[in-house]
């Protein structure tokens, strides 16, 4: 049933994510992100992640795209003519993207028992939950103090130090995209 | 567990927004490409924190916070040359080019 919901959340994606480059209109191009940006939230909650799933909604899909959207509307970009490149930029764009997608869609066929047994280099006898403790270890996690509490825990022990440097990151976001949007500083 | 094609759809988005910075010269779309990798990237580490625990769901975060500045810095940057050169196409912006 999962497999089943997870195809069609990754059809929608696959297919809003396709007519947003393929979009003349930024607007359009930006709801089509929003789109994608839904159904990868839904596959967030298959995949276990709920809050992952909440930020993703409020965060990507609520505020930075509302910040596109604004910027898009700011500059009355609404009616664009046509920004595709040339030919020869295709014909790149063709071979680059044909080569990366070849090499990538190897990861389709990986089960947790194949990467395990490429992890531990145990040919075909390597055990899942033996290899990747962390995964049952985290399920355990999450049942003894909730789906936020199995995040918060690590995120303010462990990653403290990446945690506080990130909002050190924010406020030079803040204070640089202020000083460059402003007229006369 | 859905491992390898959760890891395989995250192949294609990445493959669809570098597909998407090679092919317009509309600044904005091409940020919007750039989010549309981040996203993907994302969706690697949620699937692999299945596997490994919680610390893939942490980077998660990080990443979206990276993101979130990444957006705000670069639409301001958009938003100054727009002002002096009145377009986003990139073709006309060739200030560093000698």
């Amino acid at each position: 049933m999962s497999t089943v919901v997870f195809y069609v959340f990754a059809a929608v994606a696959v297919g809003s994510a396709t007519l947003c480059i393929l979009q003349r209109n930024p607007v359009s191009a930006a709801l089509w992100l929003v789109a994608t940006m839904f159904s990868l939230a839904g596959i967030y909650v298959l995949l276990d992640a709920q809050f992952v799933a909440a930020i993703q909604v409020l965060v990507y899909a609520g505020a930075v795209m509302v910040l596109f959207l604004f910027v898009i509307m700011l500059l009355n970009l609404g009616h664009a003519s046509t920004d595709f490149r040339g030919p020869s930029s295709l014909a790149a764009a063709i071979v680059i993207v044909g080569l990366l997608g070849i090499e990538l869609a190897a990861l389709w066929r990986y089960t947790p028992r194949r990467l395990a047994s490429e992890i531990s280099q145990a040919p075909a006898f390597a055990d899942p939950t033996s290899v990747f403790a962390g995964g049952a270890l985290a399920q355990q996690e999450v049942a003894a103090r909730g789906v936020v509490g199995a995040i918060a825990a690590p995120l303010f022990q462990v990653y403290l130090v990446p945690f506080e440097i990130t909002s050190i990151l924010l406020l030079a976001a803040i204070v640089g995209a202020v000083v460059l949007a402003k007229r006369k500083v | 567990m859905i491992l390898g094609p959760a890891l395989g759809l995250s192949a294609i988005l990445f493959s669809l927004g570098v597909a998407g910075v090679l092919l317009r010269r509309n600044a904005i779309i091409l940020f919007m490409c750039v989010e549309l990798m981040l996203n993907a990237v994302n969706l690697t580490f949620v699937a692999l924190a299945q596997l490994y625990g919680a610390s893939g769901q942490i980077m998660v975060f990080f990443v979206m916070t990276v993101a979130a500045a990444e957006a705000a810095v670069g639409l301001a940057i958009i938003l100054a040359i727009f002002r002096h050169k009145q377009t986003v196409d990139l073709q006309n912006i060739n200030l560093l080019r000698g």
